[in-house]
This record gives structure tokens, C-alpha cells and sequence, in this order.
């Protein structure tokens, strides 16, 4: 993947799509194949030394330490994978709570957010590690209209900033405006891979995952 | 006046029985295991304070510091080689392979030190008291363990709240898998936190050792005390070890004044009270707090 550029995947539950993701962000071995990140095999580093490297990932259910404010959670991601001290790290977490609307919410405890602050945290505390790949995970998931709106100009200007974007989506809708490729899965396999508006009117994808929502 | 004398010994015992309680909280804390060699990893530590003091021919407190880094040390190898390698079995395994490193290190004291009990030389220290009036006086070394155990557990509370590893380590504490997703080693910050938990109950061990006398079979009795003290206060919360422990603490010097021989009996009656207190319900956290 070039720098900046986003993929999207989707495909029906159960096809590996955020399988797919653990493999890429360490969190799950391959039984088959390899990883490769700036041209070197990181099949055998562990998920934090890829997130040190770069590679960064959200889940599909947040999972923030919720015992944690929003701030220390978002510090966390700084200094463990951004490897930042003292006011770097400060910084890097002021500017990701503002990018994701939760500077307002900075010193309540992770604990009493909402979903939608849960999976602005995840964004964040992803980000807060300073990135080059982002995994994304369903995070467009129960947002309204204008949220999701908020969502594509953030992870358009995380593109201009040169973050590549893996993003799995069910909202297509959403997905492709924010993609120059798609990826279709199914039981594991890729079905489709292109440019969306191909992808989307490709008869096997429509088969296995666009007609079944219908 | 009696009764002033004893509380206020009860409150300092308590220092020590939250210096021991600290270490055991921390790593149900942080990793989940119950260390089941806790109290045998402090009668340990007196006895390197003891070898060092001795060869060395110097105070206690000065081989201390010493001590708490060796085995401070030997607790981040003991995570890393042992620890780690049962984790992965379930909650049960680590419980037996500290049940287990507890027959070992007392097997080992005994071959190594007879089953003789030995004591840790404070100086002065050890006699010296403020003598408030008549009837009232506070053992100087009571003190000067309550105000160790105050600041240890406020320098540890700062470390878990202010500084990186600190937030890492209740972020691992929380969630290890997401942990290592945000770049954290999880499996470093398992070692920092035994580390720190021998450490601790290294400097127990040697207050221990310089209150009282040990062998290589105290330490069982000191676990049971600290486990009280933590069950208590609340496990996996440090200052609840302070509260558990002076509970704990009080509780044995006022049986003790009620009549010698039921000194600890009263102590663990106190434990079984709150347990019903409470309808046998224990305060867990597994996150580490205050």
C-alpha cells in the first residue's frame, strides 16, 4: 500500500475480514502466507513491535482501559507505540483529542463514554501511536448521517497527512467515498479486489454479499 | 491507657503488614496470579539483607537497597522464565508453581541456613522509643516501618498514575491483549510488576526480620497475614492494603492485650467478621488502584 492510500473490505460475517486484520496488526499468526511492512517480513513480530513499527488498529467493539481517563488512554498509545516522552507525547495526544472531538471529554474516565466517544477513543488512541498503516474495524458502525459525515473528513485528512487506510466497513455507502480500492471477502478468500465502482457491480460480490443484504 | 498503647502498636504492625500486603495485591493486580511464595520470597530477601550485612559488615539499612534490586531483579526473571510459561495454563497453574517456588525456597534456606532463627540488627533502632508519657510510649522501628510503608505506597501509586510505565502497566492490567495492540510489551510489564512486588517484599522481609526473629519456614505465616490484609482492604487496591493491614494489625495487639496466647487467633477472627460482613463477597479489582 502507497502512503495515504485506503482500502476498503467488505464481505458477509464470517468471511475473515477482521481475521484478516489480526493477522496484519499481530494479533493472530497466519496459518498461511506473510506479512510484509516497508519491505520487511514482520510475520514473526509481535503486535506491540508492529505497532511500534507502524502498523496501527482499532476494534470493532471498542475496547478502552476503562478504568483509564480518555487522556491517559490516548497517552498510553504515544508513549508505549509512538515511543514519545514528556511534551512530545503531551502534544501528539492534544492533537489527536482534537482531531477526534474528545477534548472536551479528556479527564473522564473511559469508563462513562458512550459508544459513539468509544469509538472516537479507539480512533484516537490508535492515532496517538503515530501510525503509517491504520487498521480500521467497522468504526463507522451506529453513526448518523452527520457523524459518519465527521468520520470521512477525518480519515481524509488522515490520508493527506500520508496514513495508509485499511478500513473494514458494512456501510458501503460511507466506505466508498473514503476508498480508491475494495476488497471483497468471502469464506476466506478474496472474491473481488478493485476500484469500488467495479467491485460493487461485480456479479459474485453482488451473489455472495450485496443480494443476501437484500 | 493500656488499650491507646495497644491500638496505636496495632496501627504500626499494620505498616508492615501492608508492606508485605502491597507486593501480593499488586501482582493479583496486574497479572492475576496469587503468589503463593510471597511470604517465603520475604524471608528470602532478610536472609540476603542478613549475608550482606554480615559479609559486608555493614548496617541492615544500608544492605537493604542492595537487596531490593538483586531480588527485585530475581522477581523479573522468576515472571519471565516461570511465571509467563504458566500463565498461559490457566488461573490454576500459577497458583501450584508458586505453591511449588515456596517449597523450594524454604528447602533451600534450611539447607543453606539450618532451620536457626536469625534476626536483622537495627542498632539503636531497635530498642529506641518516643516516649509520649508514663503510660504511653511508640517503638521508634514501628514508626519508622509505618512511615516506609506510607511512602512506598504513595510513590507506588504516583509510578501507576503519573508516569508511562506506570499507565502502561494498568493499561496491561486492564486489557493485555489491546495492550500489545497500542505497543506495549505486555509481557515486560508482567516482569516490571513482579519486579516491583519482590522488591517490596523484600523491604517487609527485612523490617520483619528486625521487629522479630525468622527461619526458613516463616514465611507461610506472613503470606496468611498479608492475604488477610489484602482480602481486607480490598484486592488489587494499594491503599486498601494500608487499611487491611492496620485492621489486621489492631486486631492482633488488642487480642494480644486481651490475653497473649490469642494474638493471632484474634486477628483471623477479625478476617472471618468481615468476610461475613460482607456475605463472603471480596472486594476484587483487577486493575490496580487506590
Amino acid at each position: 500500500m502507497a502512503a495515504g492510500s485506503a482500502v476498503g473490505i467488505v464481505g458477509p460475517n464470517g468471511a475473515g475480514k477482521t481475521t484478516l486484520l489480526d493477522v496484519l496488526a499481530g494479533a493472530q499468526p497466519p496459518t498461511a502466507g506473510s506479512v510484509h511492512f516497508r519491505g520487511t517480513d514482520v510475520t514473526s513480530a509481535s503486535a506491540a513491535d508492529r505497532c511500534r513499527m507502524g502498523i496501527g488498529r482499532t476494534h470493532q467493539v471498542p475496547r478502552p482501559f476503562v478504568d483509564m481517563t480518555v487522556f491517559e488512554n490516548v497517552y498510553v498509545g504515544a508513549t508505549a507505540g509512538g515511543r514519545l516522552r514528556g511534551s512530545a507525547a503531551y502534544e501528539r495526544c492534544l492533537s489527536v483529542l482534537e482531531l477526534s472531538g474528545l477534548l472536551p471529554v479528556a479527564n473522564r474516565r473511559a469508563m462513562s463514554l458512550g459508544l459513539l466517544h468509544r469509538k472516537r477513543l479507539e480512533l484516537a488512541r490508535a492515532l496517538a501511536a503515530g501510525p503509517e498503516v491504520l487498521l480500521l474495524d467497522e468504526i463507522g458502525g451506529g453513526l448518523t448521517d452527520a457523524e459518519a459525515e465527521e468520520l470521512l473528513e477525518t480519515i481524509e485528512r488522515l490520508r493527506r497527512q500520508g496514513i495508509a487506510i485499511v478500513w473494514i466497513e458494512h456501510i458501503v455507502h460511507v466506505l466508498v467515498r473514503a476508498v480508491d480500492r475494495l476488497i471483497c471477502m468471502d469464506a476466506g478468500r478474496v472474491i473481488a479486489d478493485g476500484p469500488p465502482d467495479e467491485v460493487l457491480q461485480d456479479a459474485t460480490v453482488i451473489d455472495a454479499y450485496l443480494g443476501k443484504q437484500e | 491507657m493500656i488499650w491507646v498503647n495497644a491500638v496505636m502498636a496495632g496501627i504500626l504492625l499494620g505498616g508492615l503488614y501492608a508492606l508485605f500486603a502491597c507486593g501480593l495485591s499488586l501482582m493479583y493486580g496486574v497479572m492475576g496470579i496469587i503468589n503463593l511464595a510471597h511470604g517465603d520470597l520475604a524471608v528470602l530477601g532478610a536472609y540476603l539483607v542478613f549475608v550482606i550485612s554480615s559479609s559486608l559488615g555493614v548496617s541492615p539499612f544500608l544492605a537493604l537497597p542492595v537487596a531490593v534490586v538483586l531480588m527485585g531483579g530475581l522477581g523479573y526473571l522468576m515472571q519471565r522464565a516461570l511465571l509467563e510459561r504458566s500463565l498461559r495454563a490457566g488461573p490454576l497453574v500459577p497458583l501450584l508453581t508458586t505453591f511449588g517456588l515456596a517449597i523450594v525456597i524454604q528447602n533451600g534456606l534450611l539447607q543453606l541456613f539450618t532451620s536457626d532463627s536469625r534476626s536483622l540488627d537495627a542498632g539503636a533502632l531497635t530498642v529506641a522509643s518516643l516516649h509520649v508519657n508514663d503510660q504511653l510510649t511508640i517503638p521508634l522501628l514501628g514508626v519508622v516501618i509505618f512511615l516506609v510503608a506510607l511512602g512506598l505506597l504513595g510513590g507506588l501509586q504516583l509510578f501507576l498514575n503519573r508516569t508511562a510505565i506506570g499507565r502502561a502497566m494498568r493499561a496491561t492490567a486492564q486489557d493485555p491483549d489491546t495492550a500489545e495492540l497500542i505497543g506495549i510489551n505486555a509481557k515486560h510489564m508482567y516482569g516490571l510488576a513482579t519486579a516491583i512486588a519482590v522488591g517490596t517484599v523484600t523491604i517487609a522481609g527485612t523490617f520483619f526480620g528486625m521487629r522479630s526473629s525468622f527461619a526458613p519456614l516463616s514465611g507461610p505465616s506472613q503470606l496468611i497475614f498479608a492475604f488477610e490484609a489484602v482480602v481486607i482492604g480490598g484486592i488489587g487496591s494499594l491503599w486498601g492494603t494500608l487499611v487491611g493491614g492496620i485492621v489486621l494489625g489492631v486486631a492482633q495487639t488488642i487480642g494480644a492485650q486481651i490475653n497473649p496466647q490469642s494474638s493471632i487467633l484474634c486477628g483471623n477472627l477479625v478476617f472471618l467478621a468481615v468476610l461475613i460482613i460482607r456475605n463472603g463477597r471480596v472486594f476484587v479489582s483487577r486493575a490496580v488502584s487506590s
